[in-house]
């Protein structure tokens, strides 16, 4: 199969497996977004763990643990996928920390309070389960096929963000306060978090069927499924231009900041250089232990 | 039984007071969740991945462990003002019963984190042993339910020490923290421990006084909770 | 070393595979295989295989140059046959009454 051919295959729904022969950019942008998949799953982890210890009862302490082990579960899944395509779990461990490859922007930023804990689960797992929910359909099957199990567990971490939130929306005039303090700061990653809009013929992910929804569409998704509930609950968003449209149902909104986005992703958010650092510290006093049990990473 | 008597240092008042069951019921609840939030320090930097979903599931399982064991404490008063939570975060550190042997924070050195597991697990089967011998059935039962589940615990715990058996660091490691793994258990069992791990008694680190190590954890532990005081998370 | 987890939904179900995981030896997988497979009690059964012990068949077919429609449900016409057979049965019984044996009637459609 030439490359034309491979494209046609794919785009009527061909499905490609781990020894089937594929074009080498297929190979190199699969592992390149599978990777960066993976890296935001581990980064994801480090902003929530430390609210871990910080859980106001036990249950919560339990679920948000259940939550992070979730995602480090995912993120052993996903580095699985790419290993099999070809590189190293431990070679994208090393990218990751040495600030070769990229990592969402959601991650770079700090949390401040529980109410971040809350609104996290809640806005900011529904934006990254709409992006999931289309790579079921992957031409690459072993990611697609991943791809279900995430989801399904996804699904319970939206469970705990709600029950969170409502907690605190029914709760001191102090924790409303939290909630809403939170959704203004996060409000901004949020928008930028599912990518500027591009036409879908220029870019080879669609062509490949590696991704299958546009960026603008997997927006629209979120805030028609989100703003509704921020609203219901009388939270505001800071964006004086939001509202959905009579006529097309389309929401409008204020442009999001793509110099921020990009800023961030190639590695000066916030809190980037430290959560890397704090990566490769653990990594480096860990080492030894791989080295000892895990014959491969020697 | 009163809730001043299940929170009270021992020594505040005649030891006779005080059934010996539900003393040890708080030691053992404070013990799980102190060693519980220790563990979950590693959540999502253990050394690898699998490892790492791995012991989340034994830090969460000793957190569950600590909530049935506040649960039935918090039953014992009798008088419903407190709850599991109230136990386990609204105590004064000085009123914590857990040993000195969970108290040190052991992240980023694994082999002192797994000696400390294997150590813990052999040491709490013996206890949970003894309790589900307990003339209270709640107590017996409840210790019962514990130690299926701890079984998960002890293969992992053996598991780790089988394949470290040969690292310098994990012997060294075990060395160090024997006195005190020896102080988390009453006296009486201390002989059955020596005799398991084929090792010669020392003085214990025993349990009543805390590390300067279990304030700041307390204080971090409690920090969202004391926010507002009172309020519904 | 890396180990192929398959799973049980199920208790019945066939075994279908999970996923794969890296482990120092079977001890270890068994207990990651648990946690990845088994921590929200979503499966009745799991087997664990290192990979290297797994062959894999990319074209199962041993013979596809001739026609064996002999082996396949479509490989069989019955219908222009159950016909014929019926209408011989009922001229047959027309000369010979009887009563008519349920057998041919259970046939069901060809």
């Amino acid at each position: 199969m030439n490359d034309n051919e491979f494209q046609a295959y794919v785009q009527e729904g061909g499905q490609v497996e781990t020894g089937d022969a594929m074009p080498d950019d297929y190979r190199k942008a699969l592992i390149k977004f599978i990777e960066m998949h993976g890296n935001s799953e581990l980064m994801g982890v480090l902003p929530e763990r430390e609210w871990i210890l910080r859980a106001p009862t036990l249950q919560r302490k339990l679920a948000l643990t259940a939550k992070v082990q979730d995602e480090v579960g995912h993120s052993q899944l996903i580095y699985r996928v790419v290993e099999d395509l070809g590189k190293p779990r431990e070679a994208c461990l090393d990218d990751l920390v040495a600030g070769k490859t990229k990592f969402h922007n959601v991650f770079h930023y700090p949390t401040k309070t529980w109410g971040d804990v809350a609104v996290i689960a809640w806005l900011v797992d529904a934006a990254a389960i709409i992006s999931q929910k289309a790579l079921l359909k992957c031409s690459y099957a072993p990611y697609a096929r991943i791809m279900k199990k995430i989801c399904w567990e996804e699904s319970f971490h939206i469970l705990h963000g709600r029950d969170c939130i409502l907690a605190l929306m029914t709760g001191t005039d102090e924790q409303r306060e939290l909630v809403q303090e939170a959704v203004t700061r996060w409000w901004g990653p949020l928008m930028q978090f599912h990518g500027n809009p591009i036409a879908a013929e220029d870019d080879p992910m669609y062509r490949w069927r590696i991704k299958s929804q546009a960026n603008e569409d997997a927006r629209q998704q979120f805030l028609d499924g989100y703003v509704p509930q921020i609203w219901e609950l009388g939270l505001t968003v800071p964006d004086p231009r939001l509202r959905k449209r009579d006529d097309d149902g389309v929401w409008e909104y204020s442009e999001p900041d793509w110099d921020e986005l990009k800023h961030v992703v190639t590695g000066h958010g916030p809190k980037t250089e430290e959560r890397l650092g704090f990566r490769r510290w653990s990594r480096e006093e860990t080492a030894w232990v791989r080295n000892a049990v895990l014959p491969q990473a020697a | 039984m009163s809730e001043d008597d299940i929170t009270k240092p021992a020594g505040s008042r005649s030891e006779g007071s005080v059934p010996e069951s539900a003393q040890r019921i708080l030691e053992l609840a404070d013990d799980e969740l102190i060693l519980g939030w220790r563990n979950s320090e590693w959540t999502g930097i253990a050394p690898f991945l699998e490892e790492d979903v791995a012991f989340s599931s034994i830090a969460q399982t000793e957190i569950g462990h600590a909530r049935a064991w506040y649960e039935l404490a918090a039953r014992l008063t009798g008088r419903g003002r407190v709850d599991a939570d109230t136990l386990a975060f609204d105590r004064d550190p000085d009123e914590y019963r857990c040993a000195p042997f969970v108290e040190a924070r052991l992240v980023p050195d694994w082999a002192k984190t797994i000696a400390r597991h294997w150590l813990y697990e052999t040491a709490d089967a013996i206890r949970i042993e003894a309790l589900q011998a307990s003339d209270d059935p709640e107590v017996a039962g409840l210790a019962e339910k514990i130690d299926r589940e701890e079984n998960y615990h002890r293969m992992h715990a053996d598991m780790w020490a089988e394949r470290l058996r040969d690292e310098a660091r994990f012997r060294s490691a075990v060395d160090e923290l024997w006195p005190s793994a020896l102080g988390l258990l009453e006296p009486g069992q201390r002989d059955r421990l020596c005799e398991i791990l084929s090792r010669e008694p020392v003085d214990p680190v025993e349990r009543g006084e805390h590390t300067e190590e279990l304030r700041p954890l307390w204080e971090e532990m409690t920090m969202v909770r004391r926010s507002v005081p009172g309020a519904s998370w | 070393m890396i180990y192929e987890v398959f799973r049980q939904e199920r208790e019945g179900q066939p075994f279908q595979h999970g996923g794969s995981l890296e482990a120092p030896n079977l001890a270890f997988a068994e207990a990651y295989a648990r946690e990845l497979y088994g921590r929200r009690d979503e499966s009745f059964a799991l087997w664990i295989v290192p990979r290297e012990s797994i062959e894999e068949v990319l074209d199962p077919y041993v013979a596809d140059v001739f026609d064996r429609d002999y082996r396949r449900v479509d490989g069989y016409s019955l219908k222009v046959k159950l016909k014929e057979a019926r209408e011989l049965a009922a001229k047959n019984a027309a000369h010979f009454p009887r009563e008519e044996s349920s057998a041919i009637s259970d046939l069901g459609p060809a």
